[in-house]
């Protein structure tokens, strides 16, 4: 699927937003673990995820949030190419973490939400949409090289 | 599965829904239609623009039935047997539209609620929201 000119750069505008609050970044990777708790699978070693409270603390998940978002952040820079952005990471999660990627989409779905609790009315439908889009793209170039 | 927790938190959000039903039922529609396009296939009769009556009207009505839904937590399957049916037997929705139009109504209720829309809230009605769309989907095979 690709990304009308307008789309791209609405995200692009939209995701200055996202970075300029990035010094709080958006915690969607906890917010992932919690409310779909068979998300936890793939951090097994990341230490105590035993309740909300532990996971949204925990050193080890904020961290490979941060590395998420900004990995995300990269897509959005890289929209016109992003299946070759995204090559390595893929294969990656393929052939090394072999992650489903059914929990890209979840992943997408979160960060949604995410982004409608912080920017609230701002979170236009047509914003809504864009952003769909946007985390269906980079779902599909996260799948891209699974085999 | 539906924890005693779950139900508070269910309940309290709730209780801020009371009084914008058909607001948040409308935005729900709407955003829904305008993110996943596919879904206004089962409105062709519908005027689909903003703020239409007929979309307020159903907006209203699928809120409602949430909140009887919410009354009835531990009896889903009974109290919402007569959807159940209908959407079985005649409005035939294909199952995935349930959890695009539960993401909507999420995105409505996390744009309302802002911060209020913590991790747990969010956990509590997700889950709630599934257990909807799983009663409603219970009769099609």
């Amino acid at each position: 699927e690709v990304l009308s000119p307008e789309e791209t750069v609405a995200i692009a505008l939209g995701s200055i937003n996202v970075s300029v609050s990035a010094c709080v970044p958006p915690p969607s990777l906890p917010r992932l673990l919690i409310v779909y708790p068979w998300t936890q699978r793939f951090f097994d070693n990341f230490g105590n995820l035993s309740s909300p409270t532990a996971i949204i603390g925990n050193p080890k998940v904020r961290a490979h949030g941060k590395k998420v978002l900004t990995s995300f952040g990269e897509a959005i820079k890289n929209l016109e190419n992003l299946k070759a952005t995204y090559a390595k990471l893929s294969e990656l999660h393929c052939e090394k973490l072999h992650v489903d990627p059914e929990n890209f989409r979840l992943l997408g779905d979160i960060l949604i939400i995410v982004l409608a609790a912080h920017f609230t009315k701002d979170f236009t439908p047509a914003c809504q949409a864009t952003w769909q889009k946007l985390v269906g793209v980079v779902a599909h170039a996260l799948a891209y090289k699974y085999h | 599965m539906l924890t005693a927790d779950d139900k508070k938190l269910i309940q309290a959000i709730w209780d801020k829904v009371q009084g914008h039903q058909e607001d948040f039922g409308a935005e729900a529609l709407q955003r829904m239609f305008i993110t996943y396009p596919p879904t206004k296939t089962y409105f062709p009769h519908f005027d689909l623009s903003p703020g239409s009556d007929q979309i307020r009207g159903h907006g209203k009505k699928v809120v409602n039935a949430l909140g009887n839904a919410v009354k009835n937590m531990d009896n889903l399957s009974q109290a919402l047997s007569e959807l159940s049916n209908l959407h079985a037997y005649n409005l035939r929705v294909d199952p995935v539209n349930f959890k695009l139009l539960s993401q909507c109504f999420q995105v409505v209720l996390a744009v309302h609620l802002g911060k209020e829309y913590t991790p747990e809230v969010h956990s509590a009605f997700d889950k709630f929201l599934s257990a909807v769309a799983a009663v409603l989907a219970e009769k099609y095979r």
